[in-house]
């Protein structure tokens, strides 16, 4: 079964260092105008996920959702989040530092897509 | 130094090394006294320090709003009219600086800022100034006894989360409605252009009372989630990406305040058959809509980012209009003559390109562009790519993902319903652009699209007066537009009585 989400280790050493400093967080993608279509990194305390947010998969215990609009176009697409410097400005909790996630994205083969329609939803 | 003439190099010197807070009318540090440093994208490097403030420099900032409330909400709206045009002509009198200020912060190219931003920034406080003049409530005579009065009053103090690409305007647009009503503002301006917005401060700061206007810098999650969840705040109102949207209105459910919200866009830009009946004027028109698409690198909220060409005239047309785009020119921004500047951050750029990769993967086919732009020599660590143009189907991920770049995604269609089923197949619902030599076919396309700004013969205008803002996604509430003003007031109604005698309850 291949993973939706992946990471880089620079991505997920900087994952481990904001949650120590942070607490429990989550990794939320939508789009839209600016920092959009880049996932936002905020603190599972201060954002309600919605019953409608899909579950992707968990990157360094942080759960990684897309927004329920969003899926169908990121169903067929491997994801594997990514950090660049020169971030912008964002609520996102790594932007102070200079740094931004982004994701990465690969096509799931024909195969692949097969293997993931059969196994289902990813349940929140 | 980029420099080159002495024009340039005069305001440069304008500029401080280094930006503070604008708190109860003058510039205070930072309370923890931290600083990040603003680069500039059109060459990567340095341009001035601006505080990192954080929730006790957000605080601060109310309390000067808080204590500035009432007396700028009981001040006459003659003279809340008169200190805004006040503004007006201080931009105008600079138009120069903060055209250079907003090139240099933001990557887009003077010829931009100096004809459209600046001056639009300028309009919009004159347009609100003359709003208020005319503002009125109602009444209504119940019975013989009993009036009704509707008085509209200032919420009090109001917060603004504004974006990085349009800096100065984005300002404009959320600070004239506001302070026209009465409200006193802590606005805080993104991270990556704090810079037009402070030297305006430097520029009118004396003109409004201490406290009316304050302005924090820093970032999202440091200043901007402390200034929308505060409990001291009447209503916020916010432009950027859509989870922090949703963020920003969570906060708000919190606190049982309301919001506006402008979120993102993948506007359609529809070209119909009868555009090429003729080799005129108006074909040329829509040759540079098509083009539009790169205006301000693409990183507008209402960027036409999807074009539809109806298929009869597909292959003629694109011939042209790829052509057109092929020629935009680029180069240093600072250059009266460049079209197309820089991406504003490195972050953005790298973004971008991940989705002309994820274009290329999807099979779409690159017509032109779909790289970065190498300018050479001072430019070479700016963040410039090439004007990008993509032919695929409305159902990939770069039709529907909005990219925030100068990136185009084309598609054709057959019918004029077809033009209305795709281009309503987005999740967003900003702008449109149709384009149509036919007045009924154009009307009625615009009255199908399911977006707030559908642009008709023209794409890329944002003149006050005519209202902007979302459906779906994209957002609530419209700006540019006197209608924003009721989202700044509240409606008191006095019911009075002019009878003497009790009811008979009790």
């Amino acid at each position: 079964m291949p993973e939706r989400v992946c990471v880089t280790d620079a991505a997920a050493a900087l994952l481990r260092r904001l949650r120590q400093e942070h607490g429990d967080l989550i990794l939320h993608l939508s789009g839209g105008c600016c920092e959009g279509s880049a996932p936002m990194c905020l603190r599972q305390s201060g954002f309600r996920i919605g019953a409608r947010d899909v579950l992707l998969g968990t990157v360094e215990g942080c759960p990684f959702y897309v927004g329920a609009a969003q899926f169908p176009y990121w169903a067929d697409s491997q994801i594997t989040l990514d950090v660049v410097s020169g971030g912008g400005d964002s609520f996102s909790i790594e932007a102070p530092d200079g740094v931004r996630f982004i994701v990465r994205s690969r096509l799931f083969s024909g195969a692949e897509r097969e293997a993931l329609a059969m196994a289902g939803p990813a349940s929140s | 130094m980029l420099d080159k003439t002495q024009a340039e190099t005069l305001q440069r010197s304008r500029l401080r090394a280094r930006y503070d807070n604008f708190i109860g009318g003058k510039w205070q540090a930072p309370i923890k006294g931290r600083y990040f440093t603003d680069p500039s994208p059109v060459d990567g490097e340095k341009l001035c320090e601006v505080a990192r403030s954080d929730a006790a420099d957000v605080e601060r900032a109310l309390d000067a709003a808080h204590a500035a409330r009432d007396a700028w909400g009981r001040t006459a709206p003659a003279e809340r009219s008169r200190l805004l045009l006040k503004i007006a002509d201080c931009i105008d009198d600079n138009l120069e600086l903060l055209a250079y200020a907003e090139t240099m912060d933001n990557g887009n190219p003077i010829r931009e800022t100096r004809a459209a931003d600046v001056p639009l920034a300028a309009d919009h406080f004159r347009y609100f100034a003359g709003c208020i003049r005319a503002e009125e409530g109602t009444l209504a005579e119940l019975d013989n006894d009993t009036v009704a009065y509707h008085f509209k009053e200032p919420m009090g103090v109001v917060a603004q989360i504004i974006p990085w690409n349009f800096p100065l305007l984005m300002a404009a647009w959320k600070l004239a409605p506001a302070l026209a009503t009465g409200n006193c503002v802590v606005i805080k301006p993104a991270s990556d252009t704090p810079l037009s917005l402070a030297v305006l401060m430097d520029l009118a700061g004396d003109i409004l009372p201490p406290g009316v206007l304050n302005v924090v810098n820093g970032h999202g999650s440091e200043v901007g989630a402390p200034l929308a969840s505060s409990p001291r705040i009447a209503k916020v109102s916010f432009t950027g990406e859509t989870t922090t949207g949703r963020q920003i209105m969570q906060y708000a459910a919190e606190n049982l305040i309301p919001s506006t919200m402008e979120l993102g866009g993948k506007s359609p830009n529809i070209f119909m058959a009868d555009v090429m009946d003729q080799d005129d004027a108006f074909l040329d028109k829509a040759l540079e809509g098509f083009a539009l698409f790169a205006f301000n690198k693409g990183e507008v909220c209402t960027c036409p980012s999807r074009a539809l060409v109806q298929e009869s005239i597909f292959d003629k047309f694109m011939e042209k209009a790829v052509a057109r785009v092929a020629k935009i020119r680029m180069g240093h921004p600072l250059d009266p003559t460049t079209q197309m500047g820089a991406q504003a951050s490195r972050g953005q750029r790298e973004k971008i390109l991940s989705y002309i990769d994820v274009g290329k993967q999807e099979g779409a086919r690159l017509a032109t562009g779909g790289e970065r732009a190498h300018l050479g020599g001072e430019l070479e660590n700016g963040y410039y790519l090439r004007p990008t143009v993509f032919v695929g189907h409305n159902k990939m991920r770069i039709f529907q993902e909005e990219i925030f770049g100068p990136v185009l995604s084309v598609t054709t269609f057959k019918t004029v319903e077809d033009a209305i089923a795709i281009g309503n197949d987005t999740i967003y619902g900003l702008g449109a652009g149709v384009w149509s030599r036919n007045g009924t076919v154009a009307y009625r396309v615009g009255r199908e699209i399911q977006a707030g700004r559908v642009w008709t013969n023209c794409y890329h205008m944002y003149p006050a007066h005519a209202a902007f803002g979302g459906y779906k996604h994209s957002g609530y509430g419209r700006e540019t537009h006197k209608m924003i003003m009721e989202h700044y007031q509240q409606t008191k109604n006095l019911l009075v009585s002019y009878s003497p005698n009790a009811m008979g309850f009790f």
